[in-house]
């Protein structure tokens, strides 16, 4: 009985996906989330999940210890977020253009310097098994989470209460909707944003570091493969609130989990098909919740793309 | 100091990039080659902006344009050349057109802001052509690079004479062209820069915003699509994975550049092509990796984005 779940493998598999798959897409999010609360958008972040997959899996080859690993994910994350909020902070330079550049520039490098770590395995970040009471080993094998999962909740829940509950979140958010308010409170919003755009690209990096290192976990050119674009999708679909980020992550885990599941029990048809399934799910909702006559609830004034 | 980091000599890295890409008359063409896509990919992104969109599905117009000519020229290949090219243009046109009209159509009816759908579109549209040519559409001949059947040696768009270098590149030049006349000199150039310049102003002179957004997304994706046929019909002979390699996202950056003016995309996609070109000599001369190309495009970009913050006008003379 345990080996054979039947058609129920389905639904277990794409828990077990929203588990796994969800995670970089968490803290893409989350990093895309308080970039745009501040008013800009950056499109860097799939250059970002790459170079920091690369650095995490190679500095975790070369010194062993794949938390080193994360931490140096986050140093190259914010390195790149930084570059952003600099060249967006002059004038007349357009966010969105710097964004693709950026993450031309960061998979190039990424590609660059992650050459000789393609073939070597790394050591990669153990798992909680938070299955052991159960006897199917599929089950058990989906409910495996990482700790970085975790971590991902936790770091939604603080910036929920960062942006809703502290001053500096305040003001952010008042960058994001009116630069001038900002200006008359005394601030600089081109600081805000620097701010907030280096940390969400440190987020992001973490999120690359788990690609390498946890799941598929090993480096390779194709690892990311728009991930890093989809959780910019799921930003406007989470109405820029943090928590509904995660939700929506795990959605998105699920629905890219249809696919290799439903093969996993025979169905081989329509793979590639399936594998769209993320990509349909989030327009269908865009098309379904905005409307011509007023703009998205919850979204920044300041934010291009919205208006 | 990237390259210094590397280990090559910088200077030697650009004198090769400038070998590679336009010293002789050889690399002058492998150059013109890889220029030809960009220039119609670019217009993807480059007439929307016109009309203050930005559209990042210039991709997916590539592919679903390169998958419709391809099908249509493995119906075709016993027919006549000339109906048959028309035809497979037309079919790529079509296809790229509704992807991105699609997009356009969204943003005026529902508000679903078109550089987010366009760029769903895009990876919606990369699926459904991996499934057809896994699929429906596989060739059983094509083993380990899944590919249509060859559209035939006798549909293929053939070269310049004296050189190398296909019709595409003409056909991209003409176009480019074109669309610069038809934004400067015709009243449905000056409709889309009304819109652009401020949509309130636009509304009250009466002007058919929702049938301009329309119309200028699909010429915009009938661009992307031809370009992607071209791919196909000048130089793969079939569609499969090499049409899907990123030259919608290099587009994207040359309309940016080109500040969305339709006769600028023809230079700057002509220093990009050339760019691309010398990726080979450089992985042969200076034995580095073929991401260098990358690397260099991407520091390129950034500077060249952010020295436009120095102007007051655009690089090439267009109006900012």
């Amino acid at each position: 009985m345990a080996d054979d779940l039947g058609l129920w493998a389905v639904p277990v598999a794409m828990l077990g996906g929203a588990i796994r798959v969800s995670t970089p897409y968490i803290f893409v999010s989350l990093g895309e989330c308080l970039t745009e609360r501040s008013g800009r958008i950056n499109l860097g972040l799939e250059g970002t999940l790459v170079l920091g997959a690369m650095g995490a899996y190679g500095i975790s080859y070369l010194s062993g210890s794949p938390w080193l690993g994360v931490l140096v994910a986050m140093a190259a994350g914010a390195f790149l977020g930084g570059l952003h909020a600099l060249l967006c902070g002059l004038p007349k330079v357009n966010d969105i253009a710097v964004g693709i550049a950026l993450m031309l520039f960061g998979t190039g490098i990424a590609f660059f310097l992650g050459k000789p770590f393609v073939q070597p395995k790394a050591p990669n970040l153990p798992a909680i098994p938070l299955g052991w009471w159960i006897d199917q080993p599929e089950l058990r094998a989906a409910l495996e989470i990482n700790p970085l999962f975790v971590v991902g909740i936790l770091l939604s829940l603080a910036l929920t209460w960062f942006l809703g509950r502290t001053r500096w979140g305040l003001i952010l958010r008042a960058a994001g909707d009116s630069a001038e308010a900002v200006r008359a409170m005394g601030y600089s919003a081109q600081t805000m944003r620097f701010v907030a755009t280096t940390a969400g690209g440190a987020m992001a990096g973490i999120g690359g570091a788990f690609l390498s290192l946890f799941y598929p976990g090993s480096w390779n050119e194709g690892l990311s493969s728009g991930q890093g674009l989809m959780a910019i999708a799921l930003v406007i679909f989470a109405r820029w609130q943090p928590i509904r980020c995660i939700w929506a992550s795990l959605l998105f885990g699920a629905a890219g989990a249809l696919g290799p599941s439903l093969q996993s029990v025979g169905v081989t048809w329509g793979y590639y098909l399936f594998g769209a399934a993320p990509y349909v799910l989030t327009l269908g909702i865009m098309i379904a919740t905005c409307s011509p006559t007023r703009s998205l609830r919850g979204a920044p004034a300041e934010l291009g793309v919205t208006r | 100091m990237f390259l210094f980091a590397s280990g090559a000599d910088p200077f030697e890295v650009y004198g090769l990039i400038w070998t590679g890409a336009f010293a002789s008359w050889f690399s002058l063409q492998n150059t013109l080659l890889r220029a030809a896509p960009l220039l119609l990919v670019a217009l993807c992104t480059a007439l929307p902006a016109r009309l203050g969109l930005v559209i990042i599905g210039g991709e997916g117009a590539i592919v679903l344009g390169g998958l419709a000519a391809a099908a249509i020229g493995v119906l075709l290949v016993d027919a006549p050349y000339v109906p048959a090219m028309l035809l497979m243009a037309a079919a790529a046109m079509v296809a790229g057109a509704a992807l991105i009209a699609l997009a356009g159509w969204l943003r005026h009816a529902r508000g679903v802001n078109e550089t987010i759908s366009s760029l769903l579109l895009t990876y919606i549209a990369v699926a459904v052509f991996n499934h057809l040519v896994e699929g429906p559409l596989r060739d059983p001949a094509s083993l380990n690079k899944p590919s249509t059947a060859s559209i035939g040696d006798q549909h293929m768009i053939g070269a310049i004479p004296g050189t190398d270098v296909h019709w595409g590149l003409a056909i991209g030049v003409v176009v480019c062209l074109a669309m610069a006349v038809l934004m400067r000199k015709t009243t449905f150039g000056f409709a889309t820069r009304m819109v652009g310049g401020n949509v309130r102003a636009a509304r009250m002179a009466g002007l058919p915003i929702g049938r301009l957004v329309i119309a200028t997304c699909a010429m915009a994706g009938a661009a992307g699509g031809l370009a992607g046929m071209i791919e196909v019909a000048a130089i793969h002979g079939k569609a499969n994975a090499s049409l899907n390699t990123g030259y919608g996202f290099t587009g994207i950056l040359v309309a940016f550049l080109a500040r969305h003016e339709p006769s600028a995309v023809i230079p700057v996609a002509i220093l990009f092509g050339g760019i691309n070109a010398a990726g080979g000599l450089l992985q042969r001369r200076m034995d580095l990796p073929d991401a260098t190309v990358l690397v260099l495009q991407g520091i390129l970009f950034v500077v060249l984005l952010a020295s436009e913050t120095l102007r007051g006008r655009s690089m090439f003379g267009g109006k900012a």
